[in-house]
């Protein structure tokens, strides 16, 4: 793609009419200060893209603050979208194509090696007019280095041409932007049109109008004078797909689980699940409860699942922690619950707008006592929409809270996927309001596999006072040494029979080989992306990817036993060995790892990193090649 | 439990008439002379004459003494964590409006704990009762302050005597938006006591008992003396308050007219100092109730459910 532009440019040919050039996949970003609506801009992309038939994923880049200060370096707010004639699975490594609506925000974008030698950027050149001298010299400076460090750079009079349409261009440049790229990238104009009109479904027909008419302003503009445009070809799909990102899918698979209440308090990353929730669920019979804090959140939850209804409550790393006490009174209790915990960086208030998977160990144990319970991490955006039916139901069938770990990444990505075919089947029943059989306990377990049935509220002869007191078989405060001994007995063994229900996992690629790749959560298409590249090079390696991570999926000691060497490949922080201090006895693990090496007792390695970024393909590449020793 | 032919008689009866023993469950483990008995009695009684169905009546509670109460009811319970029997309780009532509402909870559970839960449960304004046990003293980790113990108070954490001036639960529950009923009385007074749960039973909307309550055996002097002393109290008395037989009502030595919807007037009455208020300070059954809010939308089918999610999913289908 990169020859492409530099070919066009040599000819230095009159754009118009210029064919396209077919090509795999672009990797395009929209950055600018906050506020200016690129993460518009980009979705809207990638939602066209999507519609047209592209393998799609998107990428918030998100400062920390709502309005960092304009033109700042670290206050770069935008979206990165990779566009594929294949299913895409990750956002890829570094970008062919980056439009800037300033050229500061480019820095701190450049210093996470988003860019590379002839990475195109389309830079807002108002700048160079600027009044103030040291934003002119910011600017030409900046142009300076940009040229040094190779990027093709173009600059686009982006505010000259909004404003023959509008009084204020800090308003709709983003559409403009949307302009000119969708005919970079021969997106369909009707198709364009109609998701502005979605966007601004809610407001006056002459905003619709304006931004129409900024779209094709753009449009127009780029077709005039840019003398390169690409084409990238459709996937062959059969199906329906739909488009949306990680916490909508969560939103939507709550609705089809026939769960009803969302009981939540907002949290970064997790929150935009519950305003999708807020949108629409009261029409799928649900309510949202913005509780007053994450601790009555989860403990309202609780409250209407003892009453029958099931609960969601979905949170992120702090909340996580606050709900801790919670949880344990649901395991304690066996309350059926569902808590999605979308992840942060941790510790404390961290990173809260980007990705890590540094809660695993929390989600395992971060309560006093022995508290198992169901952990689930969805891979992709289509798992978070299942995963959340899946874990109601598991949540009911063994009388546990569930958590459902998803990320950052996954949250706010957006991929195609198959449109769920919605099945009845998946949706919570009436309460039961039968007459409880008199002579069944409230916790009468199955001395086998532990499982019992609950009684709820309104069911006649099932009346027991629910505590979180150790208790026995009534549901009375033990005081008899025996009953705790049981009643934990009871509730480990039922994890234990959900385990002998799991299937083995399957592998990606070999069944045996140098190296195994064993990931979880929203890593799975770096890592699959970076093995399958690599085994087209010539390595053994294969990769593994666990969806169940309390119980574990059965066969993994076995499977691990058939590698050289078996790595984790995680989005949280590890010790590396030859830094300083660090001792093979001392080093200390991807949390994956760690909990591997306890479970096999076999030297399971890992590569891992807390830089706030998605998983890249490059990285696990390079990772594999240097295990490998492949040149 | 005892049931009435209805041959006998003409009037429709209920299948089955509860006594006030069918509420009851387990011996009580408090200590004897405790307050808790007397309150676990007349909530039996209520019970028996609100004819509530156990099995549609959920008492939740905290951490504390008081908070065993559940475990001494024939009816549905739930004895959660220190501090957070609010949320469980309206997370039960939200989706649940056919269930009876109860919470129990303690001076440290309500005041200290989980005062962030007090103020916002006061605010959603749900249809429950909540009643609590204030002995001004944490009785079940053995004699510390509590957030209502007296200035000067010796307990196991302030061996010297407590130095802050103690929390007012009712001027602090006035305080509240969407407030909607306050009262107070004693474990010592049964009709009094009686009378006010009741009321608060029939009251449409979340209404908050505080109950002056005795320990003795970490709080001894507190209220033994007013407990022996008919004029310890003073009675709000107003035909919209709690009504009490007026031979009962002479028993008081001291009685003050209160109208229960003069929210200024209530509060200058929780600021009573030399003798303890009873009565009902605050009424306003207007108010909105978040539990309406929660049930507006119950009991769509399955099939409904699933034509509406097909319907959203269409705007994100290709």
């Amino acid at each position: 793609m990169e020859k492409a532009a530099t070919s066009a440019k040599e000819k230095n040919t009159s754009a118009k009419g210029t064919s396209p050039v077919i090509i795999d996949e672009a990797i395009v970003e929209i950055v600018s200060d906050s506020g200016e609506g690129a993460q518009k801009c980009g979705q809207s992309f990638g939602a066209i893209s999507a519609k047209m038939g592209n393998g799609v994923w998107t990428v918030e880049i998100i400062p920390a603050e709502i309005q960092p200060p304009a033109r700042s370096r670290e206050g770069a707010s935008g979206i990165r979208v990779r566009v594929g004639s294949k299913k895409v699975t990750n956002m890829g490594d570094q970008a062919h194509l980056v439009v800037a609506l300033n050229e500061q925000v480019l820095f701190g974008r450049i210093s996470q090696q988003a860019y590379k030698e002839g990475t195109v950027l389309l830079i807002e050149n108002k700048w160079a007019q600027s009044e103030q001298e040291n934003i002119r010299k910011q600017y030409a400076e900046a142009l300076a280095e940009f040229k040094e460090r190779g990027y093709q750079i173009i600059e686009i009079p982006m505010e000259v041409e909004c404003l023959k349409i509008v009084r204020d261009a800090q308003k709709g440049k983003n559409m403009w932007v949307l302009g000119m790229i969708c005919y970079i990238y021969g997106r369909e104009v009707q198709k364009s049109h109609d998701q502005i009109k979605g966007i601004f479904r809610k407001k006056a027909q002459k905003i619709i109008d304006s931004n129409i008419a900024l779209f094709d302003s753009g449009y127009n503009w780029a077709k005039e004078n840019l003398d390169f445009n690409y084409e990238i070809p459709a996937m062959a799909v059969a199906e329906d797909q739909v488009v949306m990102n990680g916490n909508e899918a969560i939103s939507f698979g709550t609705m089809a689980s026939g769960i009803e209440l969302c009981s939540m308090y907002p949290i970064t990353p997790a929150t935009s699940a519950s305003h999708h929730l807020a949108d629409y669920f009261e029409k799928a019979g649900g309510v949202v409860h913005q509780a007053e804090d994450e601790i009555a959140a989860i403990g309202f939850a609780i409250g209407a699942s003892y009453a029958g209804k099931t609960a969601i409550t979905i949170t992120s790393g702090p909340g996580l922690a606050l709900k801790t006490e919670f949880i344990g009174l649901a395991v304690m209790a066996e309350v059926p619950l569902v808590i999605v915990n979308v992840q942060r960086g941790g510790p404390s208030t961290g990173l809260p707008t980007k990705v890590e998977q540094g809660d695993l160990l929390a989600a395992l144990f971060a309560e006093t006592g022995d508290a198992p319970k169901i952990i689930l991490a969805p891979a992709t955006i289509e798992e978070c929409f299942h995963f959340v039916i899946l874990a109601r139901k598991l949540a009911e069938a063994f009388r546990t809270p569930v958590i459902l770990l998803t990320d950052a990444n996954l949250a706010t990505g957006v991929q195609p996927f198959p449109r769920p075919k919605i099945n009845q089947e998946w949706f919570a029943g009436p309460i039961d309001q039968s007459p409880w059989k008199e002579d069944v306990r409230p916790y009468e377990w199955n001395a086998e596999n532990g499982l019992s049935k609950r009684p709820i509220p309104g069911q006649k002869n099932g009346m027991y006072t629910l505590t979180g007191l150790a208790h026995d078989e009534k549901s009375r405060v033990a005081y008899e040494p025996d009953s705790n001994q049981r009643s934990m007995e009871a509730r480990s063994r039922k994890m234990a029979a959900f385990q002998q229900t799991l299937k083995k996992p399957t592998i990606n690629g070999d069944e045996t080989g140098d190296l195994l790749i064993v990931g979880w959560g929203s890593t799975l298409g770096a890592i699959d992306e970076a093995v399958e590249k690599a085994r087209a090079m010539g390595a053994k390696v294969s990769a593994l990817h666990l969806r169940f991570l309390f119980p574990l999926e059965p066969g993994l000691k076995e499977i691990f036993s058939r590698f050289k060497k078996v790595m984790t490949v995680e989005i949280n922080y590890s010790d590396k060995l030859g830094d300083p201090m660090i001792t093979p006895e001392n080093r200390r693990y991807a949390q994956l790892a760690w909990y591997l090496r306890a479970q096999t007792l076999m030297d399971i390695d890992c590569f891992s990193n807390v830089y706030g970024q998605p998983m890249s393909p490059g990285k696990v590449l390079d990772m594999i090649k240097q295990e490998l020793n492949i040149k | 439990m005892f049931g009435l032919k209805p041959d006998l008689c003409s009037i429709p009866m209920p299948e089955t008439y509860l006594g006030a023993d069918d509420y009851a469950k387990n011996a009580a483990r408090w200590c004897p002379g405790c307050g808790g008995h007397s309150i676990l009695s007349t909530v039996h009684k209520v019970c028996k004459d609100k004819q509530y169905a156990p099995e549609k009546t959920v008492f939740v509670s905290g951490i504390g003494c008081s908070s065993r109460f559940p475990h001494y009811m024939s009816t549905y319970g739930f004895h959660g964590l220190h501090g957070r029997a609010f949320p469980v309780a309206c997370g039960v009532k939200f989706r649940r409006p056919d269930l009876n509402v109860f919470v129990v909870t303690g001076d440290g559970d309500c005041c200290s704990i989980g005062a962030g839960h007090w103020v916002h449960a006061i605010r959603y304004n749900m249809k429950m009762v909540v009643l609590l046990f204030d002995n001004a003293i944490y009785g079940l980790t053995k004699k510390q302050t509590s957030p209502t113990s007296r200035v000067g108070t010796v307990s196991n954490t302030h061996p010297k005597g407590s130095v802050l001036p103690p929390l007012n639960p009712i001027q602090t529950t006035l305080s509240i938006s969407n407030v909607s009923f306050v009262a107070q009385t004693t474990d010592w007074h049964p009709a009094h006591l009686y009378a006010t749960i009741r009321k608060a039973a029939d009251h449409p909307g979340l209404s908050f008992v505080r109950i002056v309550q005795r320990c003795p055996v970490f709080m001894r002097d507190l209220y033994e003396s007013a407990a022996a002393d008919p004029g310890s109290l003073t009675l709000l008395k107003h035909d919209n308050g709690i009504v009490l037989d007026p031979a009962i009502e002479k028993t008081f030595k001291h009685v003050v007219s209160h109208d229960p919807s003069d929210i200024n007037k209530a509060r200058e009455h929780a600021e009573m100092k030399e003798t303890i208020p009873v009565g009902l300070f605050y009424q306003n059954a207007e108010n909105p109730n978040y539990d309406d809010y929660g049930a507006h939308n119950l009991g769509m089918t399955i099939a409904e459910k699933a034509a509406a999610i097909n319907d959203m999913l269409d705007k994100y289908t290709n």
